[in-house]
């Protein structure tokens, strides 16, 4: 290293020390701690005690973790393609570039903005069994359609039913793409133009050059929308807590990993069992991140590569 | 059919698709302004009705009222607002300046470590930080909500960074040959010319301290420091989801500040986004 190499160094570390501070306080030693004690029983008053792997022996023992693995999977399974198709075709209607287009794509984006508490509260009323706007928009349907066909089918009991719950979390979580959205449409109209002139000349009609142009070329726009909304999803946590006034829902059909994290945390006080639910909820998002990164690939185009 | 009736059909069917859209994610909204206007009465209605008959504007005063220290909630959300986006301004601007501006040796290996640290979610290392605070006393303050924000989050140095490569080199050169030193040409010739992306930032920040609701949970320990977020889950939780009328006239108090916001500074929040996604 040379005498300004050195300098320059100097400066460089002088000017990034609040993220080094934050990256060892903030990230490196919390991440590290947990790992130590995830190890370990540890109830807060007392010191935690080395209790070898027990925790990870209770884990697979303990069927609300697996409940929870098993609603987030399911959440996220639905959730992240569900966006990400709706995300991508209201994209592609705002990119036509018809008159009113910026009122359109305001409209989409303002839900993104509602705070998570108000719109767990809201969506809870919206899903309201008798009085919600989703069933006083479905009764009509149902109604008809009962009619027709002599059948017996009514709107769901949304939040109260186990089997519908999760759907109606799924239905609040959609409402808010409007991030991916914006991200969607940034990334349409950076598509060559040229592109979509040559597959003019060669006579592709417009559901052709959507799939042999602007998705091959926005492919790492939808790479990125889709690791982001799957890091989001894993963690979901605030919305079900407020749905369910900070409860399971009904049949424990609302328990995520991370609410069963905060509750073996901070309501059972069981910080080293915590721990080591978090470990294994990290090595899954870690694991299905790397999955995605391998398997996109071979299918995500980077101009200049 | 000619090619011109064909577009004309076209154009139809996508403002069609595109009003179905928007039909759908205005309604929720309605419904919420709807529900916070009516009588008591009106919302148990059946079958429920639109519109209120006779608009309830006392139903807002009268929800702030029920929510306990409303007034006292908004105070420390603000305050707590404030003092992030100071943070994260700080902060975040130095570290983005030394991770673009300056080419040290091992510089773009030490920024692939900043992103990394966007995979580590909240969830998996907060007993830690809640222990670290908690044997710094801090629990049942509003520090352990504002502090770590002077440590540069890795997602605001991304979006700074990407910013700051953008503008010229010779910028800094023709300084440094002038003599300025680094702090001088981060804060008289960067700063200003990336105000918008610190805009940017400093909204970003705005919204994510007045949405949070883990962080004020796991912290705050008593009522009268409660933030909004907070204190609305809190009295949904007391009036045991009943009094919808007043539950949906305080959700509109909590929503309709940042949409103000979002429509004064509209273009900032459209290109940040935009950004994260697209150039990185």
């Amino acid at each position: 290293m040379t005498r300004q190499e050195r300098q320059r160094l100097r400066t460089g570390l002088m000017f990034i020390s609040p993220w080094i501070v934050g990256f060892l306080v903030l990230n490196l030693y919390p991440f590290l701690s947990s790992a130590y004690l995830s190890f370990h029983d540890y109830a807060v008053l007392s010191k935690p005690v080395f209790i070898g792997t027990e925790n990870y022996s209770d884990m697979l023992a303990d069927e609300l973790f697996w409940k929870s693995i098993w609603n987030t999977i399911y959440f996220a399974a639905i959730s992240i393609p569900l966006n990400l198709i709706i995300a991508l075709f209201l994209a592609i209607l705002l990119n036509f570039d018809l008159p009113g287009k910026k009122i359109f794509r305001t409209i989409y984006f303002l839900p993104s903005l509602v705070p998570l508490v108000c719109l767990g509260v809201l969506w809870r009323w919206l899903l309201n069994g008798q009085l919600g706007l989703v069933n006083t928009v479905l009764r009509p349907i149902t109604d008809t359609a009962n009619a027709l066909f002599g059948s017996d089918v009514a709107p769901p009991n949304w939040l109260v039913d186990p089997e519908f719950a999760k759907l109606g979390l799924i239905f609040a979580s959609a409402w808010g793409v409007g991030n991916a959205v914006v991200i969607f449409l940034a990334g349409l109209q950076d598509v060559p133009r040229t592109l979509y002139e040559a597959a003019d000349l060669d006579g592709c009609n417009f559901w052709q050059k959507t799939w042999h142009v602007t998705l091959p070329i926005i492919s790492p726009v939808i790479y990125f929308n889709g690791i982001m909304s799957l890091i989001m999803s894993f963690q979901v946590f605030a919305v079900p807590y407020v749905m369910t006034d900070g409860q399971e829902g009904p049949g424990r059909s609302l328990l995520f990993t991370a609410t069963y994290i905060f509750f073996n945390a901070f309501e059972n006080w069981r910080m080293g069992y915590a721990c080591a639910i978090g470990l294994i909820l990290f090595l899954i998002i870690l694991a299905l991140t790397l999955l995605a990164t391998k398997v996109s690939e071979r299918h995500i185009y980077y101009a200049g590569k | 059919m000619t090619a011109k009736t064909a577009q004309r059909v076209q154009t139809v069917c996508i403002y069609l698709m595109l009003i179905a859209g928007a039909i759908v994610f205005i309604s929720p909204f309605a419904w919420m302004v709807s529900t916070s206007l009516k009588p008591l009465k009106e919302t148990m209605a059946m079958p429920p009705q639109w519109l209120p008959s006779d608009l309830q504007w006392e139903n807002y005063p009268q929800a702030i009222d029920e929510m306990g220290e409303f007034w006292r909630y908004t105070w420390n959300t603000l305050y707590l607002c404030l003092m992030t986006v100071i943070g994260t301004v700080i902060s975040s601007t130095l570290a983005a300046y030394g991770f673009s501006r300056i080419e040290w040796p091992g510089r773009d290996k030490t920024f692939m470590l900043v992103l990394a640290t966007m995979m580590i979610p909240f969830p998996i290392i907060m007993v830690p930080i809640f222990l670290v605070f908690r044997d710094l006393g801090w629990i049942g303050s509003f520090k352990p909500l504002w502090v770590p924000t002077f440590f540069a989050g890795a997602f605001n140095i991304f979006l700074l960074r990407q910013f700051m490569l953008t503008l010229p080199k010779e910028l800094s050169e023709s300084a440094r040959i002038d003599g300025a030193s680094e702090l001088q040409i981060c804060f008289r010739i960067i700063l200003p010319l990336a105000k918008p992306a610190i805009i940017v930032v400093a909204l970003f920040q705005f919204m994510a301290t007045w949405n949070d609701f883990l962080g004020p949970l796991i912290y705050l320990t008593n009522q009268q420091d409660f933030t909004l977020s907070l204190g609305l889950q809190s009295y949904q939780s007391q009036s045991g989801g009943t009094s919808w009328h007043y539950l949906m006239a305080a959700s509109t108090l909590v929503i309709l500040p940042v949409i103000a916001l979002f429509f004064f500074a509209q273009r900032y929040f459209i290109e940040g986004i935009a950004t994260t996604g697209g150039k990185g």
